[in-house]
């Protein structure tokens, strides 16, 4: 048996299953593979070695006792740590959860422990998910596997990087405005936001309720079906969960034919501020589609402009209710407590301590929006701009099936560029935000390296709510013609570590 | 200080009630623990009534329904389609440091509540009822009162944490006068009377799971404006809505009387003086931060569901009482005094067993409500069913029993000596009524006093008295007194 960590999540699942690979000596090469290289990359906050050992070692016992085997059995896996699991740290990338061990599973943790994936560890992340570089962790910075003097993306970094670097075939992270998309499209990966409701948010620490959405990471569209299939699905514990089938991502990811589709190209998202390397990359790809039987046209999502601002009052907004949970009195960080300080002295000292900057400035920009006399000029006004752009995706899937943008204006840019510049920072999320708001499903998928630094360029496919197959549709067929065109995918390009 | 009659000579109160009733569903208003009162700290919770982190909330079906009945009840509108809000403030019993409650779209609205004053109908406004999450329990330790000022540490007790709470807020009520505490009380007594019909919470104050805040505000009799108000909160048994309502009233009339101005603050009312003390002030109001909540799908009950949970509404206390008040042919203060017996159940079983209404309330409202009294429990907890009551009264319509020997039984019956016929068969109670062991007893009499005897026969029929009494005693009570003194007069005249 080869390098059994280079082997696809498909690959790795057939030779557990064929006995080619034990799930142990599978988990294994990836723990080894972890050792060596996130040293460098920090993808990990946490190794669950033992954890991991152990479901391998079920897994190989269950195949032994001829038992039914998952469609990813054995496959190794890196977790968001953002998602709660049960007895094992989870911190969120912030200080004020630093040693808290959940009591409880998560409904994806759940569900990938029923298709028998292993899970390896916990992956750093801006922390409570705000950010785009997975810089604004309290544990570091991780480095992305094509340049390790450059960002992974964010706030998902920690899982993409993971991904990228070989360190696991698939993880699992979660987007709020593009924080799975977007490190996806820096570090040359597959990844996914599904519908909002299509995977269970319960056991995610919620940063913004009403936008977060966990979603699967992968080196192939197919491996990410894979995954998205596994912890897709109603969750009675999460009343925004929606009760209906999930669409067959699989069947889709195996049905690479785009002939016929209807593709919008979105004119809002593209032009001024994205890179020419970028530019090129994308529109070689639409053409390419063009050539592979689709029909391509340009559409226009007028109040797509208002994204951003909306998205920074919403977000916000919820985040500084979801996070009021952390004030020292039940779990997590405790500072002042002293007999010297009173309860509201000890919340207010832990948070001071505790939050990192770019989190309390979210809390205060949305304290303030939601205060009384602000609400309708910022909260109320910003809903409305949220259903002026659910209304433009509507209006444009009339005329499409899918709509398609780059991923990200730029190529990963380097460690420190922007972390004194927040509004530069968050220009990063400027394509995969409108998803978010619309609650819709979208995708992020390697289209090439820039001929400027030869850093890999994301390609985002949009689909309506609850037509997540679309996206694995046209993912599957220009992730076919691509490789064709490369002769080997494009990961296959990253440097050695 | 200005006495209660010269405050009311001078000023006219406005008050309002905030009324909360924890709902009795088995599960709680978010999650799956149980809501059953008393249990070890902390024993009855989870990740979401915990407020851990990646905890969710899930509505609770039967909460929402109990809600609906409660609207319906008070014959307010129910909502179509409406949404819970975040209410967001900081405290160390508020597992989230918010509260899922509900803001500007609760689920009923605009109904209203008639009480009884007197025989008189006052019409309480309802404003709205709306569905939230109660808070925990704090515990603060160390110091003298058990409040947080001198206390060393303070305790916990997340298992109130999200139980269903429902909020019931009174329009204004102005034009009660003097009667105002009187009204207050009536407006609580007959909701819980109502909630109880309904079955959706047990209504008990001195657990907690009925809560009363009183808003009160003074202006001159005649003026346009009302005036500011007070909320006093902690106001938890149905004396201490009154005994609030008029203290408040004393307090501002004193304030206003001296030429000060009221504050616009909250209260705490103390159940052991009557009295209240400033709490926070709420000048500078708090912001609360309301949105809607994200977590949850909004609530949009059918025009059907609604429809069916109206029609199966039960007879409500204020109608059933007209009713059984003409059925029974009592009096308004009557039907009160059985109300606050806590009879009025028993009652109406008995009579339902066949037994005439006026003796039913009878012996409910006699010698078992005095028993009752005697204990401190309602009619309706002595150990006695209305079948006991109605074999009873049957025995004493036979002529087994007369009014004495039925008192004995039933005080056996209550004391645990079985049932009415067991009682009287154990202690050979039933009246002597086989006229030839009476005559036997009666000759007797006669030959023992011929004296007396012959001055009955002279036509001195009040002197046969002394012949009845000579009987009673020989049958040792167990005589009927009348038909005695029937055959007495039958052998002794001519009649």
């Amino acid at each position: 048996m080869g390098d059994l960590t280079r082997l696809t999540a498909a690959q790795t699942a057939a030779v557990v299953a064929s006995g080619e690979a034990s799930a142990v000596d599978v988990t294994r090469a990836h723990l080894e593979r972890i050792d060596t290289v996130d040293t460098s990359v920090h993808a990990f906050l946490h190794v669950d070695v033992e954890g991991a050992l152990t479901a391998a070692a079920n897994v190989d016992a269950k195949r032994a006792a001829g038992e039914h085997l998952g469609a990813l059995a054995g496959v190794p896996l890196a977790l968001k740590d953002v998602l709660t699991m049960n007895g094992v740290p989870t911190t969120c990338g912030s200080k004020i959860l630093e040693g808290w061990r959940p009591p409880y599973d998560s409904t994806v943790v759940r569900k990938l422990r029923e298709a028998d994936v292993v899970i390896v560890g916990k992956t750093n992340m801006d922390e409570f998910a705000m950010g785009s570089s997975t810089e604004n962790s309290a544990y570091g910075v991780t480095r992305n596997p094509w340049d390790l003097n450059r960002i992974p993306g964010g706030s998902s970094g920690g899982s993409s990087a993971a991904v990228a670097g070989f360190e696991a075939p698939l993880a699992i992270g979660t987007d709020t405005g593009g924080s799975i998309r977007q490190p996806a499209a820096v570090t040359g990966i597959v990844g996914v936001k599904p519908t909002y409701g299509a995977v269970s948010r319960y056991g995610l620490i919620a940063f913004s309720s009403s936008l977060d959405q966990a979603g699967p990471f992968a080196r192939t569209v197919f491996d990410a079906a894979l995954l998205h299939a596994a912890i897709a699905g109603h969750d009675p514990l999460d009343s925004t969960s929606i009760d209906a089938p999930v669409p067959d991502v699989v069947a889709a990811a195996q049905h690479a034919d785009v002939r016929g589709l209807r593709v919008g190209v979105v004119r809002e998202l593209n032009g001024a501020g994205y890179d020419a390397g970028v530019r090129q990359r994308f529109s070689e790809a639409v053409d390419l589609l063009a050539e592979l039987g689709a029909s391509v046209g340009e559409v226009s999502c007028p109040h797509f402009d208002y994204a951003m601002p909306a998205y920074y009052l919403i977000a916000p907004s919820e985040c500084s209710s979801n996070l009021a949970r952390f004030d020292a009195m039940r779990f997590g960080l405790r500072i002042g407590d002293d007999g010297a300080h009173s309860a509201e002295e000890v919340m207010a000292l832990t948070r001071a301590a505790g939050f990192g900057a770019e989190v309390k400035r979210r809390i205060m920009l949305g304290t303030y929006a939601l205060s009384s006399g602000y609400y309708d000029a910022y909260y109320g006004s910003a809903q409305k701009v949220r259903t002026l752009i659910t209304r433009d995706f509507a209006a444009a899937f009339e005329n499409f099936d899918v709509l398609v943008s780059p991923t990200t204006p730029t190529t990963a840019f380097p460690i420190g560029e922007r972390t004194d510049d927040p509004l530069k920072m968050y220009l990063a999320d400027l394509d995969t935000i409108p998803s978010n708001l619309a609650g819709n499903a979208a995708m992020s998928l390697p289209c090439g390296l820039s001929p400027d630094d030869g850093l890999p360029v994301g390609f985002q496919v949009m689909a309506p709510a609850m037509a997540d197959d679309r996206l694995y549709r046209v993912g599957a067929a220009l992730e076919a013609a691509l490789n064709d065109r490369w002769g080997a995918p494009l990961i296959d390009q990253a440097p050695a570590l | 200080m200005t006495t209660y009659d010269d405050a009311l000579a001078k000023f006219e109160p406005v008050f309002g009630l905030e009324t909360h009733v924890e709902l009795g569903t088995a599960s709680k208003m978010f999650c799956g623990c149980s809501t059953t009162f008393g249990a070890a700290p902390n024993t009855h919770t989870c990740p979401t009534c915990l407020g851990l982190p990646g905890s969710l909330p899930v509505t609770n079906a039967m909460a929402i329904e109990s809600t609906i009945r409660i609207g319906l009840a008070l014959h307010c509108t129910i909502a179509s389609w409406c949404r819970f809000a975040r209410k967001n403030y900081f405290y160390p019993d508020m597992p989230k440091n918010f509260q899922i409650s509900q803001y500007d779209e609760p689920l009923c609205t605009d109904g209203y509540l008639d009480v009884e004053i007197n025989g008189e109908v006052v019409r309480v406004g309802i404003e709205r009822v709306h569905l939230e999450e109660d808070t925990g329990k704090s515990l603060h330790v160390g110091g003298s009162t058990g409040r947080i000022h001198g206390a060393t540490h303070s305790l916990v007790d997340y298992n109130r944490a999200g139980i269903p709470l429902v909020e019931i807020v009174t329009k204004p009520v102005p034009a009660t006068g003097a009667l105002a505490p009187e009204v207050a009380r009536a407006y609580v007594t007959e909701l819980r009377e109502t909630l109880r019909a309904l079955d959706v919470s047990d209504v008990r104050m001195e657990e907690g799971s009925l809560r009363c805040d009183v808003n009160l505000s003074l202006n001159a009799i005649g003026a346009a404006e009302w005036g500011t108000r007070s909320e006093t909160k902690n106001v938890n048994s149905l004396r201490s809505v009154e005994r609030a309502v008029r203290s408040e009233i004393e307090r501002q009339a004193d304030v206003l009387s001296s030429g000060g101005r009221v504050k616009q603050e909250t209260r705490h009312f103390h159940e052991d003086s009557g009295l209240s003390t400033s709490g926070r002030s709420k000048e500078q109001a708090e912001d609360y931060r309301y949105f809607p909540e994200p977590d949850l799908v909004p609530i949009a009950p059918s025009a059907d569901w609604v429809e069916a949970l109206r029609a199966a509404l039960p007879e409500l206390p204020f109608d059933r009482r007209r009713r059984l008040r003409d059925e029974w042919g009592i009096s308004v203060l009557d039907m009160q005094s059985a109300l606050n017996a806590g009879a009025v159940n028993s009652i109406e079983a008995t009579v339902a067993l066949g037994v005439a209404a006026r003796d039913a309330f009878k012996w409910w409202m006699g010698e078992l409500a005095r028993q009752a009294n005697e204990r401190g429990v309602e009619v309706g907890e002595l150990p006695i069913t209305p079948a006991h009551v109605a074999c009873i009264v049957a025995l004493v319509d036979a002529g087994t029993l007369n009014d004495k020997l039925a008192r004995q039984v039933l005080d056996a019956v209550v004391a645990g000596e079985g049932d009415p016929d067991a009682v009287v068969a154990a202690r050979g109670l039933a009246v002597v009524s086989d006229d030839g062991a009476l005559g036997q007893a009666i000759d007797a009499a006669i030959a023992a006093d011929p004296d007396v005897a012959q001055k009955v026969r002279d036509g001195k029929i009040a002197a046969a008295g002394a012949l009845v009494g000579a009987v009673m005693k020989a049958t040792q009570g167990q005589a009927d007194a009348a038909r005695v003194r029937e055959l007495v007069l039958e052998r002794l005249t001519s009649v």
